[in-house]
Formats: C-alpha cells, structure tokens, sequence
C-alpha cells in the first residue's frame, strides 16, 4: 500500500488522454436491510457474511483487507485520493471493510450505501477489460451469496438510481486542449443530452482542476452491460479526438499562448516554496500536456502522473508523524515537487515549433 | 427554504418539470445546483432524477402508512434519504417506484446480466410480489387477522428463499 496503483503505471490504450477506467458493480444481498438503513448489529451480521467470501476469491490472495473503523483518517483519505474507496465510504466507520488486491486493480467495498460495490480499475482506455474482471467476480460471489435481483427490475440496489446492471462505468479524462480552447463546456453538454455524465474530477466545467474530468453512464435499467460499455466508449473516443484537434488547432494558432503556459508551469514547479493543492494539479497538468507534445522526454510522463496523486492533502501528511495544518501543506507540496522535478529537463520547444511552421508554410495565413 | 440535496445551504435554484402529467419541484443551493451540474436546464431532468430527489414526491402517491413488512421503511424515510431500506421495499413501493424509475432510466426492465440462481429467485420473487400486494390491500381494509397471517407467509417465504 505504500505506492500507487498499476493502472497509475499503466500504458493501456489512448493513455496520454484517458488516465484510467473503471467499471463498478453494485450488488445486495436479498431481503436484508441496505447498509443504510441496517442496524448495527445487523450490518455487522451482514459484514460478517459477506468479507470471508470475498477474501477466499482467488484474485484476492495476498489482498490488503481492512475494517474501515481500523483505518485512521489519513489512511482512508489516501484511498480515496487513489480513487480505491469513495468518500462515502471513507465516512464510514463499525460495519463496512475494504478488499483490495495489492495491485490496486480490484477494489471491493463492502457495506457502502450498498452490501457490496465491486470495483475494477485499468489504465487507459480499458473498459471492457474492467468489466470483464469485475463480472467475473461476481459470477464466482453469486454462487456463494444470494443476490437481490428481481426479474423486472434486475439487481437491487439502495438507490433507485443504480437498478438494473447496477453498473457505473467511467473513464477519467485528461482534457487541456479542450479547456485552453475554451470548448469544454460544449463537449460536456453534448455528453449529457445523450445519458452519459462528464465532470470535473475536482470542480466543474472550466473550472475542473487539473484539466481533468470523469465520464460515466448515468442509466443501468433498460441497456445491457456491454451496450452501455459500448456506447460510453465510443463517446471517449470521439472525445479522445477532439482533444487531439484541439491541441492542434493550439500548436499551429496560439503556439506563442502555449508555449508561454509550459514555460510558467515549468518555473514555478521549479522555484516555488508554496503552492496549493489546486495550483499544483493546474500546472502539473500543463507539464502533462507538455510531454504529450514532446516538450519533455517521454521518460518524464511518470513523475509527473505520480505527482498529481502524491501532492494531494492525505499522501502528503501520511510520510509526516504530525498532521500538517494548510501552511505547512502547500510548503511541503512545493518540497517534494521541486525535489522530483530536479532533473528535469527545462521545456524544448523545438518539436512544437516545427509543426506549427510546418503547417504556416503549407498553408498561407489569411491575414497575408 | 433549505436546499433538497445538501438540506444545510438556502436554496437559489428551483426547479419545476413535468413528468407523466406530474408536475416535480427540486429546490437546490448554488453549490449543489453547480455540482448536480442543473445550471443547465436542458440538463437538467437526468440529472435531477439521477439524485432521487423529486423522487420523494413520486412516492407518495402510495398511501401514507406503507410499511415495508421486511424491513419497516416507510416513505417519509425515503423522502429524508433518497434510498431504500431494504430489496422488498422495490414491491413494497412498486406503484411510485415505477414512475420514477421510467423518468430515470432508458428503460423500465432490466435486460442485462442474469444470475445463474435466477430461475429459482425469479419464481419465488414473483410470489413474494403477490403476497406484499395483498398485505398492503388488508392493512389498508384494516383487515388485521388476514394482514398477520399473510406476514407469516412472508416470513415463511423469506426463510426459503434464504435456503
Ligand atoms: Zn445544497
Ligand atoms: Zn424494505
């Protein structure tokens, strides 16, 4: 548990754009109370019933598996920074647990706001992977725990929302192109008017930090699972490629704009002494932006991917013996990033440049 | 008036749609309105049922002393949180359930995975189904001797289908 997961480390496909996938299956036991109307002792029951089966599952030998009322507070923020757990989750204290695999690819909460949540993580753009793995595991949960599932309704789950599959699928989406040209909140209004959902991974629309957004089914009752898989990955796709025209467009008419937002986000990740956490995703975004067009060596894709998970608040202060108070964050976050960013090459334009004059030369500017 | 998904912040943002010749009111803060991602109003019918809220109002369409016979949940704990309280609550609720679950969702039966045990379930549910209908019609007729010999067979049934 001390580094982050593969799929941080991962090369799926379309990885410089979509950072991971995921794909969650939603699963109660029938005719016992959900987790949030449960007793106690009930839920406990319930915890008692279902941990043991899930521990015995083959993909979860050598797993890290905990009581949520054993882990400290920074120990559940850092899972949920990792994305293992959801904040709903990390609130969680007697009665519910987590299993995990070591490699951070499988993660199962048990007793969220439903008995179990299964959760399958791959780098890159892997949907279909994830969901293979994660409905495997429930086929081999199935024959052991009796599931609520209703032939009308098919699974059910607390939430109206998440009948049927009980399946959420998402992709996380790294997005600069988009947001510096200003057409983000375009790409998130057409994905919505077709049932699909896009957020900012922290904030909303231009205002998401880190140029980062999350892209997930908002159905689960009247589609089957490989069709909303489907359907949602066709829709990165095409996302995938309006991000690259984007960054085209960029290179060949404001080259100078971009060029200038590297160069700053490299200074200041350099020099600074102080930074907040929403400063630090912006710029390391940039930087991000900046290997994709080959201003950085490509071996500098790494540092960077690990440092917008090492600089959040909880991996911060679980190295520190004390908590930090907010001051204390920001001077130890500019620490570690000026400590990894060391030896790094300063930005080399000269790729960029080619292209962007390429393109002048092929074809004559109107304004001549 | 309180914000419906936060309930700490005042409410900046109401909203009105009709759905089925029903008219739903969703009253958010700024911030929830920002995060629910409504400031859009063409988005803003998914997005409003994808949260449950306005579900509340749906259902109540049953009568106000449902009782889920499982698990005790009534609808005003539905109001409160936006979840069930337990899988029977689904037949429990079924008349407002299924209007909001139309509005919500693609499709108003499910078509994907099966479990292998379905079979078994799918008929035992099915009675389950028919003996929570005709609880709720003899406890709304007041008819406590059949109510209590029905809430056996409930148990009866719980206890096979847990075998
Ligand atoms: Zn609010
Ligand atoms: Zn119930």
């Amino acid at each position: 548990m001390s580094t982050g997961g593969e799929w941080l480390r991962g090369e799926g496909p379309h990885h410089q754009i979509v950072i991971s996938s995921r794909v969650r299956l939603a699963r109660n036991l029938r005719s016992r109370a959900f987790p949030g109307w449960a007793k106690k002792a009930e839920r406990t029951a319930i915890l008692d019933l279902i941990k043991p089966r899930v521990e015995e599952l083959p993909e979860m030998q050598d797993s890290f598996s905990e009581l949520l009322q054993d882990l400290s507070a920074i120990e559940k923020q850092v899972l949920v920074e990792r994305h293992l757990i959801s904040r709903e989750h990390a609130a969680k204290s007697v009665g519910s647990a987590i299993v995990m695999n070591r490699r951070q690819t499988l993660s199962i909460m048990i007793n969220e706001e439903d008995h179990l949540r299964m959760q399958s993580i791959r780098s890159g753009l892997q949907l279909k992977q994830a969901f293979k793995l994660v409905d495997k595991i429930d086929s081999a949960l199935e024959s052991k725990l009796e599931f609520a599932y209703d032939q009308r309704l098919g699974y059910l789950t607390a939430c109206p929302t998440n009948v049927g599959t009980g399946m959420r699928a998402s992709a996380m989406l790294h997005l600069p192109g988009l947001v510096l040209s200003e057409l983000i909140n375009q790409v998130i209004q057409a994905v919505s008017k077709i049932g699909l959902a896009v957020r900012g991974l922290y904030g909303e629309g231009t205002e998401a930090m880190g140029n980062l957004f999350q892209i997930s089914n908002q159905t689960t009752l009247g589609e089957k699972e490989d069709e909303i898989i489907n359907r949602l990955s066709k829709v990165i796709e095409t996302i995938i490629e309006k991000e690259h025209d984007a960054r085209q467009v960029l290179i060949q008419k404001k080259s100078n704009t971009l060029w200038d937002q590297i160069g700053r986000a490299y200074g200041v990740l350099t020099f600074a002494h102080a930074m907040s956490s929403k400063e630090a995703l912006n710029l390391l975004s940039i930087i991000k932006l900046g290997v994709d067009l080959g201003s950085f060596p490509e071996d500098r894709r790494l540092p960077i991917d690990e440092l917008f998970i090492d600089t959040q608040p909880a991996h911060l202060q679980k190295g520190s013996q004390q908590k930090l108070n907010a001051e204390e964050r920001d001077h130890l976050r500019a620490e570690i990033i000026r400590e990894r960013l060391k030896l790094f090459p300063k930005p080399d334009i000269s790729k960029m440049a080619r292209e962007s004059s390429d393109q002048a030369a092929s074809e004559p500017s109107n304004n001549e | 008036m309180l914000c419906d998904v936060c309930k700490c912040n005042d409410a900046t943002v109401f909203l009105t749609q009709i759905l089925e010749g029903k008219m739903q009111k969703v009253n958010l803060c700024d911030a929830c309105s920002k995060e629910k991602g409504v400031q859009d109003p063409t988005g803003f019918a998914l997005a409003d049922l994808l949260l449950g809220i306005g579900a509340a109002e749906e259902i109540e369409k049953g009568s106000p002393t449902q009782k889920c016979p499982v698990c005790g949940f009534t609808q005003v704990d539905f109001k409160k949180t936006g979840r069930l309280g337990c899988s029977v609550c689904y037949v429990t609720f079924a008349e407002g359930l299924n209007t909001l679950l139309k509005a919500m969702h693609k499709g108003t039966e499910h078509v994907g995975k099966l479990p292998h045990r379905a079979h078994r379930v799918v008929a035992l549910g099915d009675r389950m189904r028919s003996l929570t209908e005709n609880l709720q019609k003899a406890v709304a007729e007041e008819n406590y001797e059949s109510a209590a010999s029905l809430r056996d067979q409930i148990k009866q049934l719980e206890h096979e289908i847990a075998s």
